[in-house]
């Protein structure tokens, strides 16, 4: 890392959006990221006049080619720093830090970082799945019909055959989400589900079954970072940014280094570092889930059990609200959202909510350290970043 | 009405290795400078980033490394061929490969199972490789 000026306390999360949520036929994938930033700028208590900056990702509805400047023009925005950034789910970390590093460097004083994308209606379950399989390498990937729950599925039957990680241990990370959505007022899904539902739904790629797969919804969530000074001004209390660390290994999983060592130890490692606290510390932790093996190896990985230990954590209920470490209290991509990069991006909206106090059923009491994994592609990019209420 | 499945296109990368496979020969990149052997053909070695790379025949040989039963197919085409095995195959001179596990036994398939390739025929000459279980 080199002696790299350190982002600790330098920026704030001052503002937190998102959209409507599930299958919203009426907003097109611009017109929810407009209404989370909308949203996320009443919450900050701030002007449109006030922002100079503006940070998005991808998205496959509303396909533009310059998605960053398509926004602000839609927004009529006309900022002094802009860019679409594309590292999948690891998306909105990335955005993160680099709003963190323009704020801190004084390149623009407040930025808004927005994604989503009209995934549900724009799309449709049949078309998501087609164009996701595109993710897939076109040559040596693609031409197996390969596709992303499958990646997603070798990786699980490698954990099952490594550890011992049981199918029953997967359908609890599914409930555990499902039962933290129901205390969500805008989640996707809004009855309760048991692990023997999870194990009979429709089998998608051995071992996974259709519970085990994250959402399509129509989408958007937005934040906005500005300098930690300038947050003490504002409506809430300030999310301080206290470490952020990436890690990228590969894009392909045929080409990833391992089948169980990932990039999340090493991201994790650094914004732990930064930070200057370990796992212990960690009060609440909203973890990438796209499938309901990935948590798992996320929380051994970020160190808060040893490895092989994931599965049995979230079966013995240390996950949920009020357990040892709350996982996901929003109920993840599981079962509150997921459009593109929106899904990580409400792990943040979630982790800064959390910080806040304030939500009811949901909160973690007297949270004051929160962690946010993203990961991106299969298990390739990785970004995790800590949250507090207070300076560190 | 039997949908087609996709044939292997091509780029100045992996054009000879989709040439050798419609021979029935399965080719892996060799570095001359550190002898690393990758998989997923390139301009340049993975890990000494030296340019003088030759090609070499695998024995086509392996092992799994993971698998799964797909059910849910991408695409109307591999929907029709559903459920088939796709499977992670370590080759035993190093590099791992993707591709499916084919034959009577595939669903058998197990992690460490002992593989071989074969060459399914995707049309118009057009051979691409396939792995099949080694019968004790």
């Amino acid at each position: 890392m080199g002696n790299a000026m350190s982002l600790k306390n330098k920026v704030a999360i001052v503002g937190v959006g998102e959209s409507d949520i599930g299958k919203v036929p009426s907003m097109s994938g611009l017109g929810l990221n407009a209404q989370a930033a909308k949203r996320a700028l009443d919450d900050a208590g701030l002007k449109v006049s006030d922002i100079d900056g503006l940070l998005t990702a991808y998205s496959f509805t509303e396909p533009y080619t310059m998605l960053g400047s398509s926004l602000c023009e839609y927004l009529g925005l006309q900022p002094i720093v802009c860019a679409s950034m594309v590292a999948g789910g690891a998306s909105p970390g990335i955005m993160l830090r680099h709003a963190a590093q323009t704020v801190a460097l004084g390149l623009a004083d407040t930025v808004l970082v927005c994604a989503g994308e009209n995934r549900a209606t724009g799309l449709g379950r049949d078309a998501a799945v087609a164009v996701l399989a595109q993710v897939g390498h076109p040559q040596f990937e693609q031409l197996y019909g390969g596709l992303i729950p499958g990646y997603y599925a070798m990786i699980a039957r490698r954990h099952m055959y490594e550890y011992g990680t049981t199918r029953e241990q997967l359908a609890a990370v599914a409930v555990n989400t499902r039962a933290h959505a129901l205390l969500h007022p805008n989640a996707h899904m809004k009855t309760p589900i048991t692990v023997e539902q999870v194990l009979s739904s429709k089998p998608i790629a051995d071992p996974l079954r259709m519970l085990d797969c994250c959402l399509v919804s129509d989408s958007a969530g937005a934040f906005i970072v500005t300098s930690a000074e300038r947050a003490l001004d504002l409506r809430h209390a300030p999310a301080y940014l206290l470490g952020i660390g990436e890690k990228h290994t590969h894009e392909h999983l045929m080409c990833a280094p391992s089948l169980s060592d990932f990039g999340a130890t090493q991201s994790g490692r650094i914004a732990y570092e930064m930070a200057g606290v370990g796992p212990a510390d960690i009060d609440v932790a909203e973890l990438y889930d796209c499938f309901t093996i990935v948590p798992i190896i996320e929380l051994e990985e970020l160190g808060f059990v040893p490895h092989g230990d994931g599965g049995a954590f979230f079966e013995a209920g240390h996950a949920r609200i009020g357990g040892k470490l709350p996982i996901n209290t929003h109920g993840g991509m599981l079962s509150h959202a997921h459009a593109g990069a929106a899904g990580g991006l409400f792990g943040i909206v979630e982790a800064v909510r959390q910080l806040r106090g304030g939500e009811g059923e949901r909160q973690v009491r007297g949270a004051k350290l929160a962690l946010v994994h993203n990961e991106g592609g299969i298990l390739s990019s990785h970004c995790t970043l800590i949250l507090s209420n207070q300076k560190g | 009405m039997q949908m087609s499945l996709p044939q292997p296109e091509p780029n100045a990368d992996s054009l000879p290795y989709w040439q050798a496979a419609r021979e029935g020969r399965l080719l892996v990149r060799r570095c001359t400078a550190c002898g690393e052997r990758h998989f997923m053909p390139r301009h340049l070695c993975p890990s000494c980033w030296s340019d003088r790379l030759e090609w070499v025949e695998s024995e086509g040989t392996g092992r799994v490394e993971s698998y799964s039963i797909v059910h849910r197919a991408p695409t109307a085409a591999f929907a029709a061929v559903a459920p088939y095995v796709i499977a992670l195959i370590d080759l035993d001179e190093g590099p791992r490969v993707f591709a499916n596990v084919v034959g009577d036994d595939a669903f058998e398939v197990a992690i460490g199972d002992r593989v071989r390739v074969t060459f399914e025929d995707r049309g118009n000459g057009a051979m691409i490789p396939q792995f099949a279980r080694v019968k004790r």
